[in-house]
């Protein structure tokens, strides 16, 4: 999947991409070996489960506090990053925060970018829409400059570069770097490294995320294990970041449970190699850094889940990528069959939001709703019953009430409400809900052993000769 | 049960978190069963097999013979206002002060925590929500933490796979009740099996909307199932095993898995070992 639009016209094919994927073993092989890992990564993190439910309880209530006073929070971050020297911008879409960005490389005249990890720029597409303006982006995490080198997006939001074996990444190195075939991880990562360690001087402007934004002390807050980050956001003489709205926090001592939290959700690591926190460019007496730094703050329906108190949760996440992790559904196909920058649970729950639910009306769907992401996610989002009510807006009457959803009724249907409603009727009409179970049993000889979908994998399944209802009736009388 | 955490006995009446322990009552003399609409029409007997266990224990069963479904398939499915009045038919039914069985850890976790989200705009349902919910038990839950159930095997030894829905396991909370039921019995060796706590593919809908990636999960599942050895599989929950079973059977496996009701009893019966205590 080479770059897909960032808004297809289409419904994201999800089914079809699923299917593919369902039909590559190696690439199950990878996911379920590698979701294996990190699960068991995760488990040796929070032996203490008490503990566990306390530290998920209390990043909730950061979480939830920041976007209770969320519009108060991000003015106090720019006024603070303003005062720090930092410049702050404000964007509604994707469109508007890439002018900006491509505003800002052309008053420098740029012409070569070095990238820190950022979903949010995945979401806004920046290295194509730079890319058609003669801008060179090269993205410098390890697994984001393999998945660019084959170009494609990344599978996984921690790790981009996780539905690929090192046999992979062996063969691509050694077609696109020109270097001899090794499966040697270390000696990939050299390759790699090597190939990157030149560019980051040669780089106009270092773009990075921000995984918390210190709205208190105007702070910018990075994780990363491999320096890449920190390269990316000091040597070149510009730095941009880009972040969505929803990664302000209040203050400081916030930050400190919601990074336990990420951490060892995400890799099952107490903490990573390099936590930066940016909070000027460089001043007179400093030796490095930046001399300009830049913060573009990024709506894209964020504000939609903002205004709605239960969507509003989905804005809780902190991108550790665990929910995706633990889903039986990413494990068996991965993040590309999503056809979305965010894959997974919180993918079916925050595309929706970017995209509408017309072209993601699939998304929330497929789950069995067994509840694995809720029950992992570090800062509690309900993500069950977030997609349960994203269904609802997906088969809602489109005019019914006022939307709540770009794309609201989507999936509606006059023929399966008029089911439903059918549904409604035979199970509040006792009389006729035991007159139609009745005639199910007896006519069970005539149940077709082909029932569509179902017994493409199963038999039919058979109903018994009799009902409950009617062995309890013969056992207990009638009730 | 010391497994489990207990509420405070005096637990406030506001919908339990999922996470919760509770509060057990003393054993009563009657009890409703909620059958559910899958043990109806696929799985009676495991529905009278579970009336048979509770009368064993001495308790009187009441099956309202109104009753249907809990209104998951429409909740889940996005349609809430038929899901709504399919509840309140149900709420109807169970409306005394006798504990409602369910032998289904889905449906019971329907009753014990959706149905104040059904009718969170109706104060004046709530207060039957919130009676419902607190007398709602799975089965084996109830067999266990209230009927304090003591069994005697009287069947061979065998090897057996407890698979445990997704909603006993992260709604009820009652997925280690079936194995503290199961290790009751002397001659069944519990067998674990790869990747235990994950989801058989079923979902409901989820099952016909997903068919590639819900036959995956089931696919691994039973893969997973007859990989730990086991000659017997059970389960509490009728939706798996409709899922399941019909894996098995497409595949022409001859293992089916059993409704943990019907094991217990077949395994306790006096045909087995010549009466119960």
């Amino acid at each position: 999947m080479s770059n897909p639009a960032q808004t297809p016209a289409q419904p994201i094919t999800f089914k079809r991409n699923a299917r593919e994927a369902l039909a590559d073993p190696q690439l199950r092989r990878n996911f379920r070996g590698a979701m294996d890992f990190l699960m068991d990564k995760r488990r040796s993190q929070f032996p203490d489960g008490d503990e566990l439910e306390r530290l998920r309880a209390f990043g909730n209530r950061v979480r939830a506090r920041a976007l209770s006073k969320l519009p108060e929070l991000l003015e106090r971050l720019d006024a603070n990053l303003s005062r720090n020297g930092v410049r702050v911008h404000w964007a509604e879409t994707v469109e508007e925060a890439n002018a900006i960005v491509h505003g800002i490389v052309e008053r420098h005249a740029a012409k070569k970018i070095i990238k820190g990890k950022s979903m949010v720029s995945e979401e806004m597409e920046m290295n194509h829409y730079l890319g058609d303006r003669g801008v060179d982006c090269l993205e410098s995490d390890m697994g984001e400059f393999i998945v660019q080198l084959r170009e494609e997006k990344p599978a996984h939001i921690i790790m981009p570069a996780i539905h690929l074996n090192a046999g992979q990444v062996a063969q691509l190195f050694h077609d696109k770097l020109d270097v001899d075939y090794t499966e040697d991880v270390d000696r990939l990562i050299q390759i790699g490294r090597e190939t990157l360690r030149r560019k980051f001087f040669e780089a106009d402007i270092g773009v990075s995320g921000v995984n918390f934004a210190i709205a208190e002390t105007g702070t910018l807050l990075l994780v990363e294990n491999e320096g890449n980050g920190r390269m990316s956001t000091t040597v070149p003489p510009v730095h941009i970041a880009v972040t969505g709205i929803e990664k302000v926090v209040e203050n400081l001592r916030d930050v400190i449970p919601l990074l336990s939290l990420l951490t060892r959700s995400a890799t099952g690591q107490a903490i990573t190699t390099y936590v930066n926190m940016i909070s000027s460019p460089r001043k007179a007496d400093e030796l490095d850094g930046p001399q300009e730094v830049h913060l573009v703050l990024l709506d894209n329906g964020r504000s939609q889940a903002f205004a709605d108190g239960e969507l509003r949760q989905t804005l809780n996440c902190i991108r550790c990528g665990a929910c995706m992790n633990h889903c039986p559904v990413y494990t068996r196909i991965g993040g590309h069959a999503y056809g979305t920058v965010y894959p997974g649970p919180i993918g079916k729950i925050i595309t929706p939001h970017m995209l509408g639910l017309e072209t993601t009306r699939d998304l929330p769907t497929a789950s069995s709703m067994c509840g694995a992401c809720g029950e992992v996610c570090p800062v509690k989002i309900p993500i069950p019953s977030l997609l349960r009510r994203l269904r609802e807006e997906a088969v809602r009457p489109p005019a019914a009430e006022p939307h709540h959803m770009r794309g609201q009724g989507a999936k509606y249907s006059k023929k399966e409400t008029m089911i439903w409603k059918a549904w409604r009727k035979l199970n509040t009409s006792p009389g006729l809900y035991r007159a139609a179970m009745y005639a199910g049993t007896r006519l069970r000889g005539l149940m077709p052993a082909n029932i569509g979908p179902w017994t493409e994998h199963r038999s039919a399944p058979k109903p018994a000769a009799r009902t409950l209802h009617e062995l309890a009736r013969e056992h207990l009388g009638d009730q | 049960m010391s497994h489990l955490p207990s509420a405070p006995a005096n637990a406030t009446r506001v919908a339990p978190p999922l996470e919760s322990g509770r509060a057990y009552p003393a054993k009563p003399a009657d009890v409703y069963l909620f059958g559910t609409c899958v043990v109806d029409v696929f799985f009676p007997g495991a529905g009278m097999d579970a009336i048979r266990l509770l009368e064993r224990e001495g308790v009187r069963v009441h099956f309202p013979q109104a009753q249907s479904c809990c209104g998951q398939p429409a909740y889940t499915s996005g349609y809430t206002d038929e899901a709504r009045e399919v509840a309140r038919a149900q709420l109807a039914l169970f409306a005394g002060e006798w504990p409602v069985v369910v032998p289904s850890g889905s449906c019971a976790g329907m009753f014990r925590h959706h149905y104040f989200e059904l009718f969170k705009d109706e104060p004046e349902t709530l207060e039957q929500v919130e009676s419902l919910a607190e007398r709602t038990f799975e089965l084996a839950e109830f067999l266990l933490e209230v009927c304090k159930v003591r069994l005697e095997d009287g069947g061979a030894p065998v090897k057996v796979a407890l698979h445990t829905s997704c909603s006993a396991r992260r709604e009820m909370n009652t997925h280690l009740h079936g194995r503290a039921l199961l290790a009751q019995l002397a001659g069944v060796e519990r067998v674990d099996h790869d990747h235990e706590s994950e989801c058989c593919g079923f979902g409901g809908s989820f099952s016909v909307r997903m068919p590639d990636i819900s036959g995956a999960m089931v696919r691994d599942k039973t893969a997973a199932l007859k990989g730990s050895g086991a000659a017997e599989v059970v389960s509490a929950d009728c939706g798996c095993l409709l899922n399941i079973n019909g894996c098995f059977e497409k595949q022409g496996d001859a293992l089916r898995g059993e409704h943990l009701a019907s094991f217990l009893l077949r395994r306790t019966s006096s045909a087995a070992q010549g009466g119960t205590k």
